[in-house]
This record gives C-alpha cells, sequence and structure tokens, in this order.
C-alpha cells in the first residue's frame, strides 16, 4: 500500500456499514455520526452505497459463524487500500457473547483490522475521534482537531 | 504563430469545463451543508474525491462485460468534453460559432445518459440494471419538453439554429429570457438540467436509499473517477447551454463576463436549493410530470414565442 494511496484514501474515507450480528445499539451510534449534528463531511467522508465504492469498512458486533463469511466476502469486494474500524466490545473482543458457542473467533481473526473504538456502545464522539485519529496517524499529521 | 494559440485556447477550453464543473459541485456540496447547519466539507473536496479514486484498485465484477463495463464511462466523458468546448467557443469566439449547433450540443449531452445506462446493463448486476433502465426512462421523459422548449430560442433568433446565431440575436434584441415564453422555456430547461445531472428530485437511477447507488452501484475506482468527472463536467456544461440558449450568454466584455458569472452561479443555486427541498420522485411521477405538465408548459411557450412574446 503505497503512502500516498492511503493519504488520498484519508483525504475523501467513503464509510460502508456492515452489522454482523450486533444488538443494533452500536448501529445507532453510527447512524448518529453520519447526522448533521455531528457532520462527518467536514472530514470528506460520506456513506458509500456501494461496497465497491467504500475505503472504510465499519464493523459492528460479535462476528458469528454466518457472517464471518459474509463479511469476508465484503471485505474482498472493497478495491484496496481499504481501513477496517471494529466499532464497539462486541467487534473488538466478542463483548458479552464471549463464551457464545455462535461467535468462535474475533473480528480480527476474520479480517485485518486496523482501528478498535471501545465502549458498549460508542457514543458518537468516540466514533469520530477514532477515525480522526486514525486518519491522522496514517497520514502522519498528528492528532487533528475536529 | 496563430494556429499554436488557437490550439491552446481549445487545450483550454477542454480543461476549462472540469475546473469549474469541480469548483461549482464543491460549492453546492458546502452550500447544501450550510443548509442543513453543517460545516460541510472543504471547498476543494470534489477533487480530492476524484484522486483518491484514481488510487484505488480497479474491480470488474464476474460475469461484466469488461470492454463495455470500462469504456462507457469514457463515452460520458468524450460527449460532455466535446459539447462543453463547442459551448466554451459559442461563447468566447461568438465568430467562430458555426463549430456545432444547437442539435449537435444537444446529441453530445445525451451521451453521459447513454454510458451511465450501457454502464449499468454490462456490469452483471440486478440492481445496477434497474438503475440503467430509470436512467433511460428518465432521458426519455425529460428529452421530450426540452426539445420543444429549445425552439423558443430558435424562433427568437429568426429560426435558426447555429449557437451563435443564437447568441448575437440575443446581443441585439435582448435574453430571451426577458420574454414571457421565453421565461417559461427556462423553467423546462431548469427542470432538464435536474433530471439530465440526476440531482433531486430526479435522482432515481442512483437512489442509494433503495438501489444502493443504482446503475453505478458495482463501479469504483478510477472507472468511478470517470463518471464523477463527467457529471462534474456536465455541471459546468449543462447551465452554460442553459445561459447561451436563454439569458444571452456571457459576452466577451468584462461587464459580460462578470454578468456571466453571476447567472452561472444564479443557475447553479437555483439547483442547490431545489436538490435540498424536494424529495425524490418515482419513475412513473417523474415520467407524468414531464410528458405531462412540462410538456403543456414547453408548448405554450412555443405558442407565445410564434405569437411574438
Ligand atoms: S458492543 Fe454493546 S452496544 Fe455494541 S453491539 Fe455489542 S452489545 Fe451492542
Amino acid at each position: 500500500m503505497s503512502a500516498a494511496a492511503l493519504k488520498a484514501v484519508c483525504n475523501a474515507p467513503w464509510v460502508f456499514h456492515c452489522s454482523t450480528g450486533s444488538c443494533n445499539n452500536c448501529d445507532i451510534e453510527v447512524l448518529d455520526c453520519l447526522c448533521p449534528r455531528f457532520d462527518v463531511e467536514r472530514f470528506g467522508m460520506l456513506l458509500a452505497g456501494s461496497v465497491k465504492q467504500a475505503d472504510v469498512l465499519l464493523v459492528t458486533g460479535s462476528c458469528n459463524r454466518k457472517s464471518a463469511a459474509r463479511l469476508k466476502r465484503l471485505y474482498e469486494q472493497i478495491p484496496k487500500p481499504c481501513l477496517v474500524v471494529a466499532i464497539g466490545e462486541c467487534a473488538m473482543s466478542r463483548g458479552i457473547f464471549i463464551e457464545s458457542y455462535n461467535c468462535p473467533v474475533p473480528l480480527d481473526h476474520i479480517i485485518p483490522v486496523d482501528l478498535y473504538i471501545p465502549g458498549c456502545p460508542p457514543k458518537p464522539e468516540a466514533v469520530l475521534a477514532g477515525i480522526v485519529r486514525l486518519v491522522g496517524r496514517v497520514t502522519a499529521k498528528g492528532d487533528r482537531a475536529p | 504563430m496563430e494556429h499554436g494559440q488557437h490550439a491552446f485556447h481549445s487545450d483550454l477550453r477542454l480543461f476549462l469545463s472540469a475546473l469549474i464543473g469541480l469548483a461549482a459541485s464543491g460549492l453546492d456540496r458546502v452550500v447544501t451543508a450550510r443548509v442543513q447547519y453543517r460545516t460541510g466539507p472543504p471547498l476543494a473536496q470534489p477533487f480530492r474525491d476524484l484522486v483518491k479514486l484514481r488510487h484505488k484498485e480497479t474491480l470488474i465484477p464476474d460475469g461484466a462485460a469488461p470492454a463495455v463495463f470500462l469504456g462507457a464511462p469514457l463515452v460520458g466523458l468524450a460527449g460532455v468534453t466535446v459539447a462543453g468546448s463547442i459551448l466554451w467557443s459559442a461563447i468566447f469566439l461568438p465568430g467562430d460559432g458555426d463549430l456545432g449547433d444547437l442539435i449537435v450540443v444537444l446529441y453530445l449531452l445525451t451521451l453521459p445518459s447513454l454510458a451511465i445506462m450501457l454502464g449499468g446493463f454490462a456490469s452483471a448486476n440486478p440492481l445496477a440494471s434497474l438503475g440503467g433502465a430509470r436512467e433511460m426512462k428518465l432521458l426519455l421523459a425529460c428529452e421530450l419538453p426540452f426539445l420543444i422548449a429549445l425552439l423558443v430560442p430558435v424562433i427568437h433568433a429568426g429560426y435558426e439554429i447555429r449557437l451563435g446565431a443564437i447568441l448575437s440575436a440575443q446581443a441585439e434584441g435582448g435574453a430571451v429570457a426577458v420574454h414571457l415564453s421565453g421565461a417559461l422555456a427556462l423553467v423546462v430547461g431548469v427542470l432538464w438540467m435536474q433530471a439530465k445531472l440526476g440531482l433531486v428530485p430526479f435522482d432515481l437511477a442512483e437512489a442509494e436509499t433503495e438501489i444502493g447507488g443504482g446503475a453505478l452501484i458495482d463501479y469504483g475506482g478510477p472507472p468511478l473517477a470517470v463518471y464523477r468527472l463527467s457529471h462534474a463536467m456536465l455541471l459546468a456544461v449543462a447551465p452554460l447551454f442553459l445561459m447561451a440558449l436563454f439569458l444571452g450568454g456571457a459576452p466577451p466584455t468584462l461587464v459580460g463576463f462578470a454578468g456571466g458569472l453571476v447567472k452561472f452561479a444564479a443557475i447553479i443555486a437555483l439547483s442547490t436549493v431545489i436538490r435540498n427541498t424536494n424529495p425524490r420522485l418515482r419513475i412513473d411521477q417523474a415520467l407524468r410530470l414531464f410528458w405531462g405538465p412540462i410538456t403543456a408548459l414547453a408548448v405554450a411557450a412555443v405558442l407565445l414565442a410564434l405569437g411574438g412574446w
């Protein structure tokens, strides 16, 4: 992945949102980020209608046996370079579903993850701060004030 | 020397539509954000989007026709580029106005829609085909009243279809839109532009919330960048076409140029307001709207123009 390409992606990260079996709270917080109050378009972010147009995959929920295969397919369909963000406790470590027969492995055993945002669910501010920090780290500009 | 200068001008004309179009779409996004009490993206965001898309991988879906899938965006870009240069020369070099007439420009401006249809049908994706089919119906719907409305400037220019002649007739007798018939035809023209650009309320071919990007659902990376560039250029060329036909263009003087900028900004602002205050129509509603009241409006404008109004 060339540095120029990554920088270009961070200048206009279009996000695609995928729930792999969340309790739906994390998804609601993600939707909040996309509303006018938090205005992610300030950072050039847009919600991509199709995964082929996405640069950042936002994953919520503890990946279960059914959704793992589908998530893998989605990841393969994103034109590279792309970034993956795990949102919420479930996506990080399987959260309360850690003992479940249906959630054999955490998300980062299925696809590579670039950023983890903790919280159950994380606040929209936390999601935004995380993504801005990721963009800052990738473009080596340090943290940008939101 | 003379030849070199001319070549320089035509190169400039090719880039001019792209530059102005990208600036206009950046402005459109910022104004949209302000309407919704947001800060919005930087003005250069459409340009950044293009740079990003250029760096991404090109994916061709299984079962798609690769030649058509990759060629379609280029067809659209070529059409809007040539249409743009014809308009620029008609406006800036009025003596050169024989380069093309109304019908050539109109024909070239259907190529971007054709490109969306071809790309959608070549993607081997049911949603893309649906988007392509909607684009086709929308094209059929909006071209009919606009073709009729085009007769108004033709009649006012003394039955001339050359752009140069239409512009010089307006330079002498005042803009077409000053007449009642011209104003009505301009309304039809603005709605045509909205449909041509696929903006709300006519964004049904891309309808992200129902068919996930429609005809462009399987596009990403560089081919999508070409689509977005042609869309941005269309955002410069379509208002320019309306300006040349109904508002007297931008005469090559300082005052004329400033006036041209104001007219251009006014058309873009109007389109942004329409886009931000309307819901999306269904395809049958769009068809009924264009073939019903709007066509009636266009016919009324032509009758008024024939009556000398
Ligand atoms: S992290 Fe918490 S809020 Fe988010 S999906 Fe899991 S249980 Fe729900």
